[in-house]
């Protein structure tokens, strides 16, 4: 979806009639196989995981299989804030990325046409960030809004902050950290479509007695749904799950734990497999809900 | 044939019983074809008729469902495009970008090992005429350039038949006639048979000794270009070769050289031996500049046919000639090609004329009429909007 | 869209936008001069030490993190790119059965989410027995990079005139032959950005490395790691380096195209 921005420029060509031939089979097999062992496989394993009981007299960490679904009772009961506050960040970030993206997508899109060379180098600056760890750049963040940065301390001397306020910790600082690292997700495929977009429409909008304001919501908005929904999924998705910028090393506080630290934690500190396993099968029902609305409604073949 | 040397010259090509099925439709019905050696051989007709895939067929492209293919007398069904002594020029060219224009050219040398193609790939280009561009790119060419190209690409590897599917369709006009007249002198030259698959009927007659009219997977009728034209077999061809004035009859009258049909009343005459049909109902025609327009009534002449009273619909200039549109009572709308001898037209809008024609240069179809429409419904929007303007203009009249 | 304050509003705002993006890069960048200590925080004074010095005997594990990346990264490309390059020209030019689902089944790991990804994997290898290693992590990183790869790969096959195979088979190229000088040159800069997409990926993962690495560090880790006692230079030094590296390469790949094209368009 969002990388076929960078791949070509040239249109595909019509298919012939696809061949049907034994190649298919050895071409597809190896990959699909892996696929099938090392990320089907260990979803099944997940879900045996998030039923399995603690093994009796065994050690921390060690489990039977079992089908205990109290433990997705337990999780949910524990940690339902977690879960509902995951979701709202993640939805407020999408909203954010969307709102501060298409301008920009647009303007490199569809006002930047007639200079390619700056259109490319106005997109090596949207990935760029891809280029440096997101760590790093989380980080430097924290950094630039600590409590003792210029930023903050500018901010208190002009009255706009409270003087004990802290920006770091807060779920503000989270929010602003998920927005920060998902607008390339959500630029590349507005900025796919917008690419594509035929100005003529806009024209006749125009000619037929709609004001700017109309034209784009009647016009531009509808056109470039497909790169919206993809820019929509591919920022929300994976923003549910993260767990860094919600860190408390990174830039979040104690109150703002999301499901994916809760995860880690569970896994790789409590041990507690099958509530890690639990909360992630959770997750992924969810995503998969909302994946399936998308795919009843375009189909698979736009998937890829 | 062995791959490994040239053809001395063209082969035969011979298609028994072809028949070719897609998974929805059939492409080709059957087929039966022999094309033969040392000729130009044009294969016409509209999109969908299945001309391409018998291209595609004998090039080994695709396998036919049922069938031989025979290239020299040798059965060549079973062998993959490699191996057969057949080369195409593509209708998008098909010029690999990513080699310069002279390794296009060796390619199909360098597959075969034929000794020291950089020399042969020359050779051929400068047949074509593009030796000075051999280290450019196929993008860095002109339209035209690249056909001669992709030319140069299949004739360089001699092969004893030579596939076109429509190599001249994305060229302007002025390029395209230049390139007929060059195909042609190449073909004659290099004396290997050629294979041309087009929809466009002038193209196929300009260039070919032989030209089969194709439709709906099957061969309609197939001859030299003037024959066809001139003597149609099928109300297909009659209309797809040029334009036709047809009318449907019954045989009313029978002489040693011609026959006589009752058509609406007024009585036409075909000589014998241009009408495949001899009696019951039958469809005759004459072309359209074949008629001779008359403003009044001519004098009778046993060796003319003769239509009228009727009006004229419609007059359409196009520079060499003027298209007459006449209304004859019961005979439906005929069309008139008159050379523009002198400035302005014969007759206009609305006059009553006459049109005759000699009676030798009437044909008569093969086609059952049953099947056939009776007259050919005339459905371009030229003759629509005459054919309305007329009816509004006698009702206004009739107020 | 044209609002009456100006045509100058969307540049503005693109521009600051781009600056906004820019901001923690260019804060990574500095701080890879401040002679610090062992965190990184205040600023202390310019120096080109932390260059010049990059893997001394003190910060070995930042460039042992570092060689991790980069030996795990090109061995799970080398994978992905060559498993998702076949993938993908299967499905753009072969019919198959159970197609929905073979989409479906590639298109899942881009939209799972990594903790999912990371946990599931790790599950599974504790179920199976098998020890954290470097090799799981190559493992697990050829799996989520494959999908990437088809995606990409499969734009570059659809859009290959499959007249031009027609004409190597036309002009006696068996099938090998074919492929190896008709095909496979015209997919490779596709390939090309695939792998590199592929590496990116993989040098980049944190999450689904930290569930799967037992005590291999990979360069991510070990930011995480150190993030809570303080981040040294050197780690500054290094991703500033991939991050110059990198745009340089795509800058000249951008440049040289406009170039090229500018030229192919005067000369004809």
């Amino acid at each position: 979806m969002a990388f076929a921005a960078f791949t070509t420029n040239a249109a595909p060509v019509e298919p012939t009639q696809r061949r049907k031939s034994p190649i298919a089979l050895f071409l597809l097999l190896p990959g699909m196989l892996y696929l099938v062992l090392f990320f089907l496989t260990p979803l099944v394993s997940l879900l045996l995981t998030s039923f399995q009981t603690p093994l009796v007299n065994g050690d921390v960490g060690q489990f039977s299989y079992a089908f205990q679904w109290e433990n997705y009772v337990q999780v949910v009961t524990d940690y339902w804030p977690h879960i509902l506050r995951s979701f709202g960040y993640a939805l407020v970030a999408t909203v954010l990325a969307l709102a501060f993206s298409y301008p920009l997508a647009y303007f490199i899109g569809v006002k930047a046409r007639k200079w390619p060379l700056m259109q490319s180098l106005m997109l090596v600056l949207v990935i760029a960030p891809f280029f440096i760890s997101f760590l790093l750049r989380t980080l430097a963040w924290k950094q630039l809004l600590s409590d003792e940065s210029f930023v903050i301390t500018s901010l208190k001397a002009l009255s706009l902050m409270a003087p004990d306020a802290h920006f770091t910790g807060t779920p503000a600082a989270v929010i602003f950290g998920l927005t920060y690292n998902f607008i390339p997700f959500m630029t590349l495929p507005l900025y796919s479509t917008l690419e594509r977009l035929d100005v003529r429409y806009l024209e006749a909008g125009n000619d037929l007695y709609a004001s700017p304001f109309q034209v784009f919501r009647k016009v531009t908005i509808p056109l470039s749904m497909p790169g919206i929904v993809a820019g929509t999924l591919l920022t929300f998705i994976p923003a549910a799950g993260d767990y860094i910028n919600a860190s408390r090393d990174f830039l979040g506080g104690p109150d703002t734990q999301m499901v994916g630290n809760v995860i880690e934690a569970n896994f790789l500190v409590l041990l507690n497999y099958p509530a890690a396993a639990a909360l992630s099968i959770i997750l992924m029902s969810v995503i998969l809900v909302i994946v399936t609305i998308y795919v009843k409604r375009a189909g698979t073949e736009e998937l890829l | 044939m062995a791959i490994g040397t040239f053809a001395e010259s063209g082969a035969d090509l011979e298609l028994v019983g072809i028949q070719k099925r897609f998974p929805g439709f059939t492409a080709i019905e059957n087929l039966d074809l022999t094309i033969p050696a040392g000729s130009f051989f044009a294969l016409l007709g509209p999109s969908g008729c299945g001309k391409t895939t018998t291209l595609r067929l004998v090039a080994g492209l695709e396998d036919p469902t049922t069938g031989r293919i025979l290239i020299g007398g040798q059965d060549v069904t079973s062998q993959k495009p490699y191996q057969r002594p057949v080369n195409t020029v593509f209708q998008s060219y098909a010029l690999f970008p990513h080699m310069t224009v002279l390794e296009n050219v060796a390619f199909g040398l360098r597959r075969r090992k034929i000794g020291d193609p950089v020399a042969k790939a020359h050779e051929a280009l400068r047949l074509v005429e593009l030796d000075h561009l051999a280290s450019r790119r196929p993008i860095q060419l002109s339209g035209g350039q690249q056909q001669r190209v992709a030319l140069a690409r299949a004739l360089v590897n001699r092969p004893a038949l030579l596939l076109l599917d429509e190599p001249l369709g994305a060229l302007d006009l002025k390029l395209r006639r230049q390139m007929q007249l060059e195909l042609k002198t190449i073909q004659e030259e290099v004396g290997l048979t050629f294979l041309h698959v087009t929809h466009d009927q002038e193209e196929a007659m300009t260039m070919a000794d032989t030209v089969a009219v194709m439709n709906k997977g099957q061969i309609e009728q197939m001859g030299p270009p003037q024959q066809l034209y001139e003597l149609p077999k099928t109300a297909f061809v009659a209309n797809f070769l040029g334009q036709s004035n047809l009318f449907t009859g019954s045989v009313v009258g029978n002489t040693s050289t011609s026959i006589a049909v009752d058509i609406a009343g007024t009585r036409m005459v075909v000589p014998t031996s241009r009408a495949h049909r001899h009696a019951g109902e039958i469809t005759i025609g004459v072309r359209p500049e074949k008629l001779s327009l008359h403003t009044e009534a001519p004098p009778v002449d046993s060796g003319r046919n003769l239509l009228g009273p009727g009006r004229v619909v419609d007059v359409s200039f196009s520079g060499v000639s003027t298209q007459y549109l006449v209304d004859v009572p019961g005979c439906g709308t005929i069309v008139v090609f008159a050379q523009n001898m002198a400035f302005g037209p014969v007759a206009h809008e609305g006059a009553e004329v006459w049109v005759s024609w000699n009676i030798d240069h009437g044909f008569g179809l093969d086609d059952d009429p049953a099947d056939a429409p009776r007259f050919e419904a005339d459905t371009d929007t030229q003759s629509i909007a005459a054919h309305r303007r007329d009816a509004l203009l006698t009702e206004l009249e009739e107020v | 869209m044209k609002i009456s304050l100006g045509k100058w509003l969307l540049p503005v705002y693109s521009a600051l936008a781009l600056i906004f993006l820019m901001v923690p890069i260019v804060y990574t960048f500095i701080f890879s001069f401040n002679d610090s200590l062992k965190s990184n925080v205040a600023w202390r004074g310019f120096t080109l030490d932390k260059w010049l010095n990059v893997c001394t005997v003190q910060n070995g594990a930042v460039c042992q993190a570092f060689g991790n990346s980069l030996v795990i990264g090109a061995v799970a490309t080398v994978f992905a790119t060559v498993l998702g390059t076949m993938i993908a020209i299967a499905i753009v030019r072969y019919r198959f059965r159970f197609r929905t689902q073979t989409n479906l089944l590639l298109f899942l790991p881009m939209a799972t989410p990594e903790v999912v990804l990371g946990a599931g994997l790790a599950a599974q290898f504790l179920a199976l027995g098998v020890p954290k290693s470097m090799t799981t992590i190559i493992l697990a990183h050829t799996m989520f990079c494959i999908s990437f790869v088809v995606v990409t790969v499969k734009a570059r096959v659809s859009s290959l005139d499959p007249a031009l195979e027609e004409a190597g088979r036309d002009l006696y190229g068996s099938p090998t032959q074919v492929f190896l000088r008709v095909t496979f040159p015209l997919l490779l800069p596709g390939i090309l950005a695939a792998a590199l997409l592929s590496f990116a990926l993989s040098f980049d993962d944190f999450i689904i490395t930290n569930f799967n690495s037992g005590s291999v560090t990979t360069f991510p880790k070990y930011i995480y790691i150190s993030a809570a006692r303080g981040i040294p230079a050197e780690a500054n030094v290094i991703a500033s380096a991939v991050f110059i590296f990198a745009l340089v390469i795509v800058v000249t790949a951008q440049v040289s195209k406009a170039a090229r094209e500018k030229r192919l368009a005067r000369q004809n």
